[in-house]
């Protein structure tokens, strides 16, 4: 919440601070920009700017704003059973295992056991 | 195309008769002594590069070397931005790479009527940047401050129920922040031409541990930039928990090519 009067000043500075002030500008404000934007026309030599993977992969669209944040996965929230509104899952996964005890107790899942290490071999092949 | 020649390295397109003078003492990318090539009314800027370092095979491994990109983003940056400074500019990106003026010029020739419908849409206007961060952790308590429930402190479930907690108020955080990210927006372009919301780069890059919930881009007139820089300021002191950063004035690298798409 801090902020330097610079960066609020309601007069307007110089451009692109690399002029007036060589590495104060944020490097990655500058690359996505001159890499991302500008207008793309093709030249002679042709770099194609998305095949380089120090590009995409380390600088372009990493750690993506909220807005994009589902297209990369960033959507733990809607897969953490704890979370507030998704118990079901949980409950279903104990109802099961629950179940599956009871069977093992009542001797039926011994015999199932073996039937199933017979059947093995057979898989395999 | 040989190891030792030249290639010609194309920064930006100004109109021919803004584009006296503009180019004076500006170096570029190689140290180069940026010129003028001029063609059908308009003006490309250009440097006169090695391809030993410029060429296609080089220029492709160059590009995977931070510190040679960045210096070279920046050495872009700088001429563009200078002639920015007296002219409307549409800026190219970076690593455009021509054999010779004359295959520029036909680029000026081909491209004529888009890039004078780019250069209308820039005039008088400039880029600015607005980048929201956002400490979750202020986010996290500020609408539901974080209370121990005596009693459930041993058990198991008590850990559970601490955890859900600990994870539902980061959920709300990321709610509270996507909610004000679009507030922002939405107030910012009531003050601009145009604006778009760009994925947050690399906080490597930005040096900040902070959530970036917005990283917003406009393009404002400059009469009007002082009144946009003054919104910004205003919009900080209402907004709890997050904090503004504006950057630029930019070249308007991020509206020169949206008539090309049109």
């Amino acid at each position: 919440m801090t902020l330097s009067d610079d960066n609020l000043s309601p007069v307007p500075r110089g451009y692109g601070g690399a002029v007036s002030s060589p590495q104060s500008t944020n490097l990655g404000d500058i690359l996505e920009r001159v890499l991302d934007k500008g207008l793309v026309i093709a030249g002679d030599i042709r770099v194609n700017l998305l095949d380089i993977e120090l590009i995409t992969i380390k600088l372009r669209l990493i750690i993506a704003s909220l807005e994009t944040a589902k297209e990369v996965g960033i959507d733990w929230w809607e897969h953490d059973p704890w979370l507030a509104g998704n118990s079901s899952k949980l409950e279903i996964e104990n109802e099961r295992l629950r179940a599956r005890i009871e069977e093992l107790e009542a001797g039926d899942g011994e015999r199932r056991a073996l039937k199933s290490q017979r059947v093995e071999p057979e898989d395999v092949d | 195309m040989s190891i030792d020649g030249v290639g010609i390295w194309l920064y930006a397109v100004t109109a021919a008769e803004s584009a006296g003078g503009v180019v004076d003492g500006l170096s570029g990318v190689a140290g180069e002594k940026i010129r003028l090539v001029a063609g059908d009314g308009l003006a490309a800027i250009v440097g006169t590069v090695p391809l030993r370092e410029f060429g296609e095979e080089p220029l492709r491994r160059h590009l995977e070397d931070l510190d040679w990109l960045a210096t070279k983003a920046r050495a872009h940056d700088a001429v563009i931005s200078a002639v920015a400074r007296s002219a409307a500019v549409v800026p190219v990106t970076m690593a455009t790479v021509y054999l010779d003026d004359e295959r520029v010029r036909a680029v000026l020739a081909a491209r004529h009527r888009e890039f004078l419908a780019a250069l209308d849409r820039v005039t008088g206007r400039d880029e600015l940047g607005v980048k929201a961060y956002a400490d979750p952790s202020t986010l996290e308590s500020r609408d539901q401050p974080f209370q121990q429930k005596s009693g459930e402190r041993r058990s198991g479930t008590a850990y559970l129920m601490k955890r859900k907690r600990e994870l539902s108020s980061r959920e709300r955080a990321y709610r509270v922040a996507a909610a004000e990210a679009e507030r922002l927006h939405a107030a910012l372009l009531k003050h601009a031409v145009d604006g778009k919301r760009k994925p947050a780069s690399d906080p490597s890059l930005s040096g900040r541990d902070s959530w970036t919930v917005l990283n917003g881009t406009y393009l404002v007139a400059k009469s009007a930039e002082g009144d946009f820089r003054k919104a910004v300021a205003g919009l900080q002191e209402t907004t709890a928990g997050i904090e503004l950063e504006i950057t630029g004035p930019w070249p308007p690298y991020s509206f020169a090519g949206d008539v090309m798409n049109e």
